[in-house]
């Protein structure tokens, strides 16, 4: 099938067999890897991406469904060379180990901070719901996109 | 010139973290080789069955199919999957099931296409006729007569019997006022790396040269057991793990894939890539602890335990893994804790039964040995009605009495377990929170304080520790080179996956030769390049790996002082580093830069005597003991009645790692660990069925905890400095969850103590915690 769509900006057309999943399209046919697949049924959200500006879990649903949609994944959050702050915070207050589930959950934290620009911690928590990580314990994610929603409303102030 | 900062003890930014919060870096599965091919394993619904036929014609003939085979096919082309530890049963271990299959996911055939929807289709076409068994899923039933037998060879699902027997218990329990007698069960449990496994082979054959790409923490390691395996020579073989998604020694391991892809891409002539799905992840990847205790404690009335005697079943799978029946022996020696317990004496009786392989997942028999020592504490200390701290107190291994030979014979390296649980009880106000427990109570709310000290075994360690098969030891290796422009490379032979220590590692580099943290470039996990190593398990990165690195940074220095020594005049021994130079202890302004000491070593244009060219050093380290990290972890926590639900009031950590390379990191590793030692008291538990049937096959059904579903966590920490390596630094990756594990099982028993509820089974979920409730509410 014919499937056109706009990936960080970029419009591309590609032919897909209509089973293909959106994660694996954006993998495999359009080369970004920094999406990940941690479970295949969307229990671990490492494959959140943004589609029309939400968080969705790209491992299940198919690329066609995205057909005319705005795709945003990790490689298209940075401006330039400059780090997105979740990024930013995600390095300083070492909100990653492994760095496995990290693009989902910048991404799924992303989406917070667009509805929501002061969050409480358990706030922050409960966002995180859909969103698995190993290594942390999860408290220094928390401190991370704390850190994020600082810089971005100190950006909104200035 | 910028002074250049010390940044040991400093909180600093990984260096590992751009590649990663931009989805940069490269783990297995973002692999992309010419022609790759994808494999797609079909793997066994039943726990125990004959093999009678299978049928591989249909799939065959797929369009797009490039190769399907069955394990008939792949026989004496592949060794057995490695088990390098003792025991009497070690049974053949296959990389796809030949004859019959033991236990659900089981690999049974492969299918092999440039798509892997396609393989995928072509396992659809299988037609596999089996027959089913009857299964043995209970560990305490598999040795009855009546049990089916895995292994037909050995007529017996005995693996081994381990007696560590000692007379001396049998007296303590005569002198005992109580023999408390309890059974404890630490349940299976999956490690659930958020990657999963996967594996890339490429072989070229005109240079008869095999490259596999592996999710593992033991490159090194697993070049050795494949090179076995495949019959090619370590020389031609290169093992890489690329950016490793976490382990916590699921991927301490040499699984079936491996050697099956890499036969695959030989046998095939081109790139072959596996990646692991979550259901075979649950099914397939090695499961942790899974050991049952009968514990025997004879213990004084005012809180003094004289010994302890246990009997253990310990359920090993269906096939032994690189590790699996070594992993209770720690469970053994270190379950008299941080108490001076003068007599241990216990049996283990390993058996097979028709699940997945256990092996090392974090903590690997220290948690399992934390738990039996703190529930022990707290059992005595309900016993006689003493305070749970007391108790402790009471039986403590005293500050001045380090080194300490214990029970299990084990020599502790160091420790000051009173001032770690002092200092814990302290930052909760311990007898407020007691006082405030005591009024909840009047008011029908269910408030827990549960305490656990513990003492863990981590820089594994010295190589008598390891088992003898496994080729190479408990040492660790390490290159340092200055390249010609003074930049740094270091060649660790750990395989750090999460842990830091590009990080780490830096710190240290830049601090002895006075240079900057992003002047150096930690490379591991490839070994063609890396030296041999033994790999990242056991909290060994940095208290094997860092004294490993020192040594060769040592060798380093020592040879560019003589050349500084020779430009400048003055007796080497009078020259330090800082600032990117050499200068003069007594007198800093006499100084030599860095880069003219490294074109003297590679411009040698003027011979140094006693100097060789170039600045290269490579050093082997092998230590004289492990180290014993210890802490003291309290829990308060609130169960309500009605709903069996337990809420966290508060989590403190206090955690002795000795010294503190890097803070920011240390707490990571706590706050994970804690997370996962937390996950086993309340969430987690893999279930078979009493046919063998795998139900927690999905993250719908395993528990791996939320954000939402975990404390916060309050950290502090004591330093006691390990004697053992020179860095004084002890290792901190598995001290969370070996603390926090019978942190909050005792709170939350104790939050049910006015129930009379003395002990329960992990993992404490709410229908576990309300059945409970309403049994002693019935028994009123």
């Amino acid at each position: 099938m014919r499937l056109s769509l706009t990936i960080n900006g970029e419009r591309r057309e590609d032919d897909v067999d209509p089973r293909t999943l959106l994660v694996h399209y954006i993998r495999e046919v359009a080369g970004l890897t920094g999406t990940h697949v941690g479970c295949e049924t969307s229990l671990c959200g490492a494959c959140t991406v943004h589609l029309d500006g939400a968080a969705v879990k790209s491992c299940t649903i198919l690329a066609v469904q995205a057909e005319g949609a705005e795709i945003t994944t990790i490689e298209g959050l940075a401006r330039g060379s400059a780090m997105h702050p979740l990024q930013e915070g995600f390095w300083e207050e070492h909100g990653l180990q492994c760095g496995y589930c990290t693009p989902g959950m910048i991404m799924t934290a992303a989406d917070l901070l667009g509805r929501n620009p002061s969050p409480t911690d358990a706030d922050i928590r409960e966002a995180l719901e859909g969103n698995l990580c190993r290594c942390t314990g999860y408290q220094h994610i928390v401190n991370a996109i704390q850190h994020a929603a600082r810089k971005m409303r100190d950006k909104q102030a200035a | 010139m910028a002074v250049i900062p010390k940044f040991v003890g400093e909180r600093i930014k990984r260096r590992e973290d751009p590649r990663l919060v931009t989805g940069t870096g490269t783990y297995v599965d973002d692999l992309r080789l010419p022609g790759m091919l994808c494999a797609v394993i079909l793997r066994s619904p039943y726990a125990h069955a004959k093999i009678k036929s299978i049928d591989l014609a249909r799939a065959r003939a797929l369009p797009g199919v490039v190769c399907v085979l069955s394990g008939a096919d792949l026989k004496d082309k592949i060794g057995s999957l490695p088990c390098v530890a003792p025991a009497d049963h070690v049974p053949f271990h296959p990389v796809l099931a030949q004859g019959k299959v033991r236990f659900v996911g089981e690999g049974v055939a492969v299918a092999v296409a440039a798509s892997p929807y396609v393989a995928q289709d072509a396992l659809d076409l299988i037609e596999v006729d089996y027959e089913p068994l009857d299964a043995v899923v209970d560990p305490e039933k598999a040795l009855a007569p009546d049990a089916p037998i895995l292994h037909e060879e050995f007529a017996t699902n005995s693996v081994t019997l381990a007696s560590v027997p000692n007379p001396a218990v049998d007296d303590a329990m005569r002198r005992a006022d109580k023999i408390v007698k309890f059974r404890v069960y630490n349940q299976r449990l999956a490690a659930v790396p958020m990657e999963p496994r996967g594996t890339v082979a490429k072989w070229e054959g005109g240079y008869k040269q095999l490259t596999v790409w592996s999710s593992t923490q033991i490159p090194h390691l697993l070049r050795s057991q494949l090179a076995e395996q495949l019959k090619i020579g370590e020389n031609k073989l290169r093992v890489i793990a690329p950016e490793v998604g976490g382990g916590f020694g699921a991927k301490l391991n040499v699984y079936a894939e491996e050697a099956l892809v890499a036969y695959l891409a030989m046998t095939l002539n081109k790139p072959v890539k596996w990646i692991e799905r979550r259901r075979e992840n649950l099914s397939g990847t090695t499961h942790g602890r899974d050991q049952i205790a009968y514990l025997e404690v004879a213990a004084q009335k005012d809180g003094v335990v004289l010994g302890v005697k246990a009997k253990f079943i310990c359920d090993m799978g269906a096939y032994l893994q690189l590790l699996t029946p070594a992993i209770p022996g720690f469970s053994g020696l270190m379950m008299t804790g941080c108490y001076k317990i003068p007599a241990l004496a216990f049996d283990q009786q390993m058996v097979f039964t028709n699940k997945m392989a256990t092996d090392a997942y974090r903590g690997a028999g220290r948690p399992e040995a934390a738990y039996i020592a703190e529930r022990i504490m707290d059992m005595v200390a309900g016993e006689f009605g003493l305070d749970p701290a007391e108790v402790r107190r009471k039986n403590f291994i005293a500050k001045e009495s380090f080194p300490a030979p214990t029970a299990g014979g084990l020599v502790y390296d160091s420790g000051d377990y009173d001032l770690a649980l002092s200092k814990a009880l302290e930052i909760v106000d311990y007898k407020k929170v007691r006082a405030e427990q005591a009024e909840a109570r009047k008011h029908g709310r269910y408030i827990g304080i549960g305490i656990a000290s513990y003492v863990e075994i981590c820089g594994i360690g010295p190589s008598s520790l390891l088992p003898p098969k496994l080729k190479g030891g408990g040492w660790e290796s390490s290159t340092v080179r200055i390249e010609p422009d003074c930049k740094v490379t270091v060649l660790t032979g750990v395989s750090p996956h999460g842990q830091g220590q590009e990080t780490t590692f830096a710190q240290l580099v830049a601090d002895a030769f006075g240079i900057d943290i992003d002047d150096i470039n930690v490379v591991h996990g490839d070994t063609a390049i890396v030296q041999y190593g033994i790999g990242t398990f056991g909290s060994r990165g940095t208290t094997v790996g860092g004294p490993a690195l020192m040594l060769s940074v040592g060798k380093l220095q020592e040879k560019m002082k003589k050349i500084a020594s020779t430009m400048m005049e003055v007796p080497p021994d009078q020259l330090v580093f800082a600032n990117r130079a050499i200068a003069l202890g007594s007198d800093p302004s006499k100084s030599i830069a860095l880069q003219q000491i490294v074109d003297a070593a590679y411009g040698y244009k003027q011979p140094i005597p006693g100097v060789e060219p170039g600045l290269d050093a490579t050093s082997f380290y092998e230590p004289t003991n492990c180290t014993f990290p210890f802490g003291t972890h309290v829990a308060v926590v609130e169960v309500d009645p009605e709903t069996g639900v337990t809420r966290f009031l508060r989590y403190i950590a206090v955690d002795d790692c000795g010294k503190i390379l890097s803070p920011l990191l240390v707490e990571g590793q706590i706050h994970g660990g804690i997370a996962q030692g937390i996950a086993q008291a309340l969430y987690e538990e893999i279930i078979y069925d009493e046919n063998g049937q795998l139900i927690t096959a999905t993250l719908m059904d395993y528990a791996v905890p939320k954000a939402n579903m975990l404390p916060h966590y309050e950290l502090a920490s004591t330093v006691t400095p390990s004697p053992v390596n020179p860095l004084g630094v002890k290792g901190v990756g598995e001290a969370g969850t070996i603390g926090s594990t019978p942190c909050v099982v005792n709170a939350v028993l104790d939050a049910l103590s006015p129930f009379g509820i003395r002990h329960l089974d992990m993992p404490l979920k709410p229908e576990t915690v309300w059945r409970a409730i309403r049994d002693a509410k019935a028994k009123e």
